[in-house]
């Protein structure tokens, strides 16, 4: 090989300028958007007034007293009754007595929290479970009316759900789902499940019939078949599917805002409300947040290698 | 292992009929073709036959029994499918396991069972392997193994071969057959492969428009086709078709074409029309300067050992197949005589083949054993 030709590339992968450029709007997209999330979760880790400092304080002294906020509801007391206290038992206690108060107890994070994984998780199994079974049956069988059916379940989306809130309210109120568990996982079970059957069909359409056809002469009845042979080829699908599902109902804000109050807050509406407690409480919020997070970033983590082949399945047949 | 009765079976899509009527009986441990062109019907009767699809009327029944409307796991058959249909998510053992953890054998059973069909097709070492990078022919041989292990009464193949590469289709053409010989399994095989029926069938069904043509042995049905469709469909090149007219009766033993007589068969029936037509396979053909049907040669296709020569006729073009070593130039005007005993004789009309001393002829040529 001589030295001209050991410097030329293949004319099918990318020049390196090319590479180059393509390096350059990635890294610029990524910050675009991960700075706000690192800005989050920086705050929660500054004190109120390091957050809302002017300039801005990029790094601040660390301190926990955002989380420990998010965590307690706390009381301002008198310095004479601050004096007879007993020495501080934990962090929180130490904090919340150099601004002069006492925590008063935990606070309602963890229960909303936990609220919105059995509402969202919940949510998901259940669109995804129906919309495999409904989308099985339009791919495979001759329904009458098939086509205006898949419509009709589309055209749920085609506004944005905010705008039937009051039917909901009233209805939910009359049928007593409203601030429950069941409630919210019906809502927004109702609103993923077009999606859920318009995405998995668009899957199952892809796996050929002679596998079923197969199975079924193999001895198995045609739901052992779906369960045996279709399900295991669909897992693309219904991964991609459950995490659009999951997105949706774990950030869902409005309905929340309007259906729930109390015991089945989720923790959307609830991040806000402790801003009000006791000053302009920023990095409680970027806290609560912050935790806020996790559990989308764990399960998109965990079946990332699903999604992007979910994304482009099809493109390039086998 | 058991016999198969089809007893005029029909099936209707909507308004679309895709089998009329078709009844035939496959024998036990017979290796049997459903041959056609693509939409002949030829895969529904399978599915009929497999249970994929239920007829609107007519009976099937598999070793006696009546199975017309059962369920395909209910049948105690086998299906290779065209694209094979492994399941991607298992290795070769599972998939060839699937049939057996669904009766619900025993683990150790199951082991053995498979790893008896894997030794009787060659692939005991990719036991392990995912089928995913699976050559063609292995892939077809795991479909295979799926379909043995289970020592069904029946195994329905749809094109098995189809999505096989020419060279390798004709290497399978030959283990099958041994398969078959080795398992002695009724065998139902679907193609619209005229060489792959011929070359492996006991008995070919010619389907066409959701009907059998013709039932036969390959010999009978190359030999002695019923309709001008078998006749065309069969061989290649197909057979020559050749008008003539004239009234010709029970007994006759000559037709005229342009003044030519040319001796055929003699005819056992009347023939109720004029409208006749001459079949007459390309190797029946010789050339000879004093015959009466005479042509111009419109070009030769160089085979190796023979040559098919394409000679424009006032009756249409005819092809012949000659040893290469007769040499024939472009526009040549040649004459043509036919070997008499074979010729076939159609109804122009209905395309059905008239019956003549040809179809008393003792079958030609022995099958293997």
């Amino acid at each position: 090989m001589t030295a001209g030709l050991a410097t030329a590339h293949s004319v099918v992968d990318p020049s390196p300028l090319t590479k180059r450029i393509a390096s350059v709007v990635v890294i610029g997209y990524a910050l675009i958007t991960l700075v706000p999330l690192v800005w989050i979760f920086l705050t929660g880790f500054k004190s109120p007034s390091d957050a809302i400092a002017y300039p801005p304080k990029i790094f601040a002294a660390p301190t926990l007293e955002g989380y420990c906020n998010l965590f307690t509801t706390r009381t301002r007391q008198a310095p004479d009754y601050m004096a007879k206290l007993p020495p501080a038992a934990n962090l929180c206690d130490r904090i919340s007595r150099g601004r002069n108060m006492v925590v008063a107890g935990p606070s309602n994070y963890i229960p909303r929290y936990i609220n919105s994984l059995v509402i969202a998780f919940g949510s998901t199994a259940l669109s995804v479970g129906l919309g495999t079974l409904a989308a099985y049956a339009f791919s495979r069988f001759k329904i009458p009316l098939k086509d205006d059916l898949l419509f009709f379940i589309l055209s749920t989306r085609m506004m944005p759900p905010i705008a039937v809130a009051i039917p909901i309210y009233l209805m939910y109120r009359e049928l007593g789902l409203s601030d429950t568990k069941l409630g919210m996982i019906l809502l927004y079970t109702s609103v993923n499940i077009s999606l859920a059957v318009w995405l998995l069909k668009g899957f199952i359409d892809e796996i050929p019939r002679e596998y079923e056809d197969a199975a079924m002469v193999d001895g198995y009845t045609r739901l052992q078949a779906f369960f045996k042979v279709v399900l295991p080829q669909a897992t693309t699908g219904i991964v991609a599917t459950a995490i659009f599902c999951l997105i949706f109902a774990w950030n869902e804000y409005a309905f929340a805002v309007l259906l729930t109050s109390g015991s089945a807050q989720t923790a959307p509406p609830f991040i806000p409300i402790i801003i009000g407690e006791g000053g302009q409480d920023w990095p409680a919020v970027a806290a609560g947040t912050t935790l806020f997070l996790i559990p989308i970033v764990v399960f998109t983590v965990l079946l990332r290698k699903h999604l992007l082949r979910g994304i482009t399945f099809g493109a390039v047949r086998k | 292992m058991a016999e198969i009765r089809i007893d005029n079976l029909v099936k209707q899509f909507g308004g679309f009929a895709a089998v009329r009527g078709t009844s035939f009986t496959i024998a036990d441990g017979e290796f049997f073709c459903l041959l056609g062109p693509s939409g002949c019907g030829k895969t529904t009767t399978l599915r009929m036959i497999a249970g994929l699809e239920l007829p609107t009327s007519g009976t099937i029944r598999l070793g006696g029994e009546d199975v017309t409307f059962l369920r395909a796991r209910e049948r105690d058959i086998a299906m290779v499918f065209q694209l094979f249909a492994l399941y991607p998510h298992m290795n070769v053992r599972k998939n060839i396991a699937f049939p057996l953890v669904s009766i619900g054998l025993p683990r150790a059973e199951i082991r053995r069972r498979v790893e008896e069909a894997a030794r009787i097709l060659r692939i005991d070492q990719l036991l392990d392997h995912p089928v995913g990078g699976l050559s063609g022919g292995d892939r077809q041989r795991v479909a295979l193994g799926r379909a043995i292990v289970r020592e069904p009464k029946a195994f329905l193949m749809d094109e098995p071969l189809g999505a096989l590469d020419a060279e390798f289709r004709h290497i399978m053409c030959g283990e099958l057959r041994a398969l078959h010989d080795r398992l002695k399994a009724t065998t139902v095989f679907v193609t619209h492969d005229q060489l792959e029926a011929m070359s492996m069938a006991d008995k070919i069904a010619v389907m066409n428009n959701g009907v059998v043509e013709q039932l036969g042995s390959p010999q009978e049905i190359y030999d002695r086709p019923a309709t001008m469709f078998v006749a065309d469909f069969i061989g290649s090149p197909p057979m020559n078709f050749i008008r003539c007219s004239g009234r010709v009766a029970s007994g006759a033993t000559q037709v005229t074409i342009d003044r030519a007589e040319i001796d055929v068969p003699q005819l056992r029936e009347d023939a109720t029309t004029e409208d006749l037509v001459l079949g007459v396979r390309p190797e029946q053909v010789t050339l000879c300067d004093d015959g009466g049907f005479r042509g111009e040669v419109f070009g030769t296709e160089y085979l190796g050992t023979t040559q098919i020569v394409t000679i424009t006729t006032a009756h249409g073009t005819v092809k012949a197949r000659l040893p290469t070593s007769v040499r024939v130039e472009r526009s040549e005007r040649v004459g043509m005589s036919f070997r008499a005993d074979r010729l076939s004789l159609f109804n122009g009309v209905t395309g059905r083949a008239i019956r003549t001393a040809l179809h008393e002829q003792p079958e030609r040529g022995g099958r293997r054993g």
